[in-house]
């Protein structure tokens, strides 16, 4: 990161935000993406848009910031992106402002922002093609089936082939070059059954209407491939983008660092070439290369790598600190005790890519149902042509007709579409709910599951502390306390100047911030300190302070010294949730970083007796795979970097969207209201998005075991095939579309319910 | 039959100018805001010369 440490700085210390800042602008800088021009494009997640209203606020407000060449808001993804002309001021610049306005937001990796995805552009043209043909078939095959003669019949059965037979060479490409790498693997996939079936169709409606007889199938043929297409868009939709979250996790390490020399004198070395013994300089607000132990300076560290708390750590001679972590105050030396490869960042990294290549042994239930089906067409089609042979004592023409006919009848529409519009459908509707799912699957793994585990801070907890108590009282000495207190970016001084927000400020001067204490200044001609609290007790005259618990401290010269006590602010429904889920049968857990007295805490008021602290990201990851080879599967939900292998290896995950870009990118959910009731809702969602999946297989199933003896039996003529298959599509599509209706449980409902639950006892007793 | 001569080729030609239409909405971007374009469209304060200029990697539909 020292490459670009610089302007990071800059922009951090021209920025009135807090520390998190810094992440966010990394992650910015991670995600840009510099156009021919020299301008950089950053597209950022703005969940808040939501009429267009906001669309002309952002657009009109973003564009009068220097240096912003584009704005465009969009509605539907709930994205905006801006095209900057390359200055890096403006870039948190415009963060700030639309958090101004209302509108926090995340930054999107270039490649999830890229929309163009050729191949899915492919599958829509062909789409596109296939319903134009499909169509235009179906008007001229209507007259047939009315009994046109002659030569209005022949002509009709030309100029379908003309449209058929091009529609069927480009829309059927999908399928025929999946089948055809199928076959050269020895494989059987169900794409063979439906291009020998749209080739075979097609080919024996070309001999019958030249011969100028008999049934042709162009219309089966075109909107066999049209429903396929339609299913296998949707599905291409649902599948997972290639989620490289360890990449992400490396982007963030320096990619160098500052060796000093034996005179004193700095050279830049490239992260590969530190050797541990180096001694090696890391500025506040670049992250450490390599562990280390410091050997001189004082600085608070951000350990949320390590921990997943924000908690800021302070560091002086002596203390160890691990590669990945930030320094956030003060300059400080280290002398690094392991290369770069061995480092905590790249054990973290290991353990991450090595975890994700877990994952992909899930089989989708769709490739699994598929498995299953394409032998079976095979069989009957080869059963039915034989069959027929014997029958008609070696008919070929009568035996293929039937073989074409089973083919096209137990070619899959209605099962290409039961997976696939169910997904689409509740995707939709999660997203309307501020909840981003990556992909299909994961919504069948979260209907599967038997356990829950969470994250702490910033996941049950907002990770931002309040103020619980404080000693500080009213008048003139709170006013002069919030006018510190609003000069620091600390979490702990933003929450005491929150807590304070109805006094008055009193005008500081003469300001400096001390690393790894507080920050000081000059009022009456005394000092005035507020900080850590042997720091500021300093310059009081009491004696022996402990230093044990999380407060904040603030004392005049002279003067007495006051306390501000901090806690964790708990997420309001949190408490909601892990009652809905253990009432689910779910049993809950919390896998946290920090300290036992938090976590037990944090557990006792949510009544989950399962905790575990002080984790490090590899224990979280073997608590993990060890609950996975008990046969547990079980949904993490967490946000921090430390969380990040642990969400990778889980049988399913979900972050909110305050996540770290590393934890959002390994989570398989991200939810963006700040709300846990988006677990329950997304809880819920897989578990009717897996019932309706399962009755479209069987209404798919039904409705096969219906056609295929009609087809098996030589009765089915194409007017029986055309409606058939619509109809069972379209049933399928609509049973799909009842997930719309689903309901989210809310914590008020559930009074309601409870209430309600009241009434009714109260009313039979 | 005269009349089909002509009213086939009339119905594919139509036919053929909706697909035409529907690859040209997909390639210019059309689809990319559905719900964003129906209020832009109320907002008659908005200049929208500059959206013109957008990044020619803007258009793709997902």
């Amino acid at each position: 990161m020292t490459c670009c440490a610089g302007p990071i700085v800059a922009d951090y210390a021209n920025s009135h935000q807090s520390t998190s800042h810094i992440a966010l602008l990394e992650e910015l800088h991670a995600n840009a993406r510099k156009l021919a021009d020299g301008s950089v494009n950053v597209v950022l997640s703005t969940p808040a848009i939501h009429c267009g209203n906001c669309i002309a606020t952002i657009e009109g407000q973003l564009a009068k910031l220097p240096g912003v060449k584009y704005v465009r808001a969009n509605l539907s993804f709930k994205r905006v992106s801006i095209t900057l002309d390359g200055a890096n001021r403006s870039l948190l610049g415009a963060v700030e402002k639309l958090e101004e306005l209302g509108f926090p937001s995340q930054s999107i990796s270039a490649e999830a922002a890229a929309q163009s995805d050729p191949e899915l552009t492919m599958l829509v043209r062909a789409l596109a093609v296939s319903a134009f043909a499909a169509t235009n078939i179906m008007l001229l095959s209507i007259p047939v089936w009315n009994g046109a003669d002659g030569a209005t019949r022949g002509l009709f059965q030309f100029v379908s082939a003309l449209i058929a037979i091009p529609c069927v060479a480009y829309g059927g490409m999908p399928f025929f070059r999946s089948a055809v790498s199928a076959l050269r693997h020895r494989r059987m996939n169900m794409d063979v059954p439906i291009s020998l079936g749209v080739i075979l169709a097609t080919g024996m409606s070309m001999y019958e209407s030249f011969i100028g007889g008999g049934h042709t199938y162009f219309d089966a043929a075109t909107s066999l491939l049209f429903f396929l297409l339609v299913g296998r868009a949707l599905d291409h939709m649902m599948r997972t983008k290639a989620r490289a979250a360890a990449d992400r996790l490396v982007r963030i390490a320096a990619k160098g660092g500052f060796v000093v020399g034996d005179e004193g004198e700095l050279a830049y070395v490239a992260l590969d070439s530190l050797r541990p013994g180096m001694r090696i300089r890391v500025s506040a607000g670049e992250r450490f290369p390599v562990d280390g132990k410091v050997t001189e300076g004082v600085s608070d560290v951000d350990r949320a790598l390590v921990t997943g708390e924000n908690q800021a750590l302070r560091i002086n001679h002596g203390s160890d600190v691990e590669a990945g972590t930030l320094n956030l105050t003060g300059s400080v030396d280290i002398i690094a005790s392991r290369a770069a490869k061995d480092s905590f960042l790249a054990e973290v990294t290991h353990m991450m890519s090595s975890a994700e290549s877990g994952r992909t042994g899930y089989v989708r239930i769709a490739d699994r149902m598929a498995r299953l089906y394409a032998p079976a067409v095979h069989v009957l089609a080869l059963a039915s042509f034989t069959g027929w042979m014997m029958w008609t004592a070696g008919d070929w023409h009568q035996s293929l007709t039937v073989a074409i006919a089973v083919l096209i009848i137990t070619c899959p529409c209605a099962l290409g579409l039961a997976v696939p519009v169910a997904h689409v459908v509740s995707a939709g509707r999660l997203f309307n709910a501020g909840i981003l799912m990556k992909d299909g699957s994961a919504l069948e793994r979260l209907a599967a599951i038997s356990d829950a585990a969470f994250d702490k801070t910033g996941t049950l907890t907002t990770g931002q502390p309040a103020v619980r108590t404080t000693t500080i009282p009213k008048g003139p000495i709170a006013a002069l306390a919030k006018g510190m207190a609003l000069r620091s970016m600390h979490p702990a001084s933003r929450a005491l100047a929150e807590y304070l927000a109805e006094v008055p400020e009193t005008q500081i001067t003469d300001l400096c911030e001390v690393p790894g204490g507080g920050i000081e200044a000059r009022y009456q001609d005394k000092r005035v300190r507020l900080g850590r609290r042997d720091w500021v007790a300093e310059i009081v005259d009491t004696s022996s302070v402990d230093d044990t618990d999380q407060g904040v401290a603030f004392a005049m010269e002279g003067g007495p010294l006051y306390l501000a006590q901090l806690n964790e602010t708990l997420r309001s429904d949190a408490r909601w949730m892990v009652k809905t889920l253990q009432s689910d049968g779910l049993p809950c857990s919390v896998l946290s970083g920090d300290n036992e007295a938090s976590v037990a805490g944090i557990a006792a008021t949510l009544e989950i007796s399962k905790f575990r602290a002080s984790m490090r990201p590899g224990e979280k990851l073997d608590y993990l795979n060890q609950a996975a080879r008990e046969g547990r599967k079980v949904l993490m939900v967490g946000d921090g970097l430390n969380d990040a292998p642990a969400l990778v290896a889980a049988h399913v995950s979900m972050a909110p969207s305050s996540a770290s870009d590393v934890g959002r990118t390994a989570a398989d959910f991200v939810f963006t209201r700040n709300s846990l009731s988006a677990v329950i809702f997304a809880y819920d969602m897989a578990i009717a998005t897996s019932r309706i999946v399962r009755q479209n297989f069987g209404l798919a199933i039904a409705y096969n075991i219906l056609a295929v003896p009609l087809a098996m039996s030589g009765q089915l003529n194409p007017l029986l095939a055309a409606i058939a298959m619509s109809t069972s599509s379209i049933i399928v599509v609509g049973n799909s579309l009842r997930l719309h209706l689903l309901q989210p449980r809310s914590p008020e409902h559930s009074v309601e319910a409870g209430y309600q639950n009241a009434i009714t006892t109260e009313s039979i007793a | 039959m005269n009349m089909l001569m002509i009213l086939i080729p009339v119905a594919l030609c139509l036919g053929g100018l909706g697909l035409w239409a529907f690859l040209w909405n997909l390639r210019s971007g059309q689809y990319e805001d559905l719900e964003g374009a129906a209020y832009r469209i109320l907002d008659g304060s908005a200049d929208t010369s500059h959206q013109r200029a957008a990044p020619s990697s803007e258009k793709d539909k997902s």
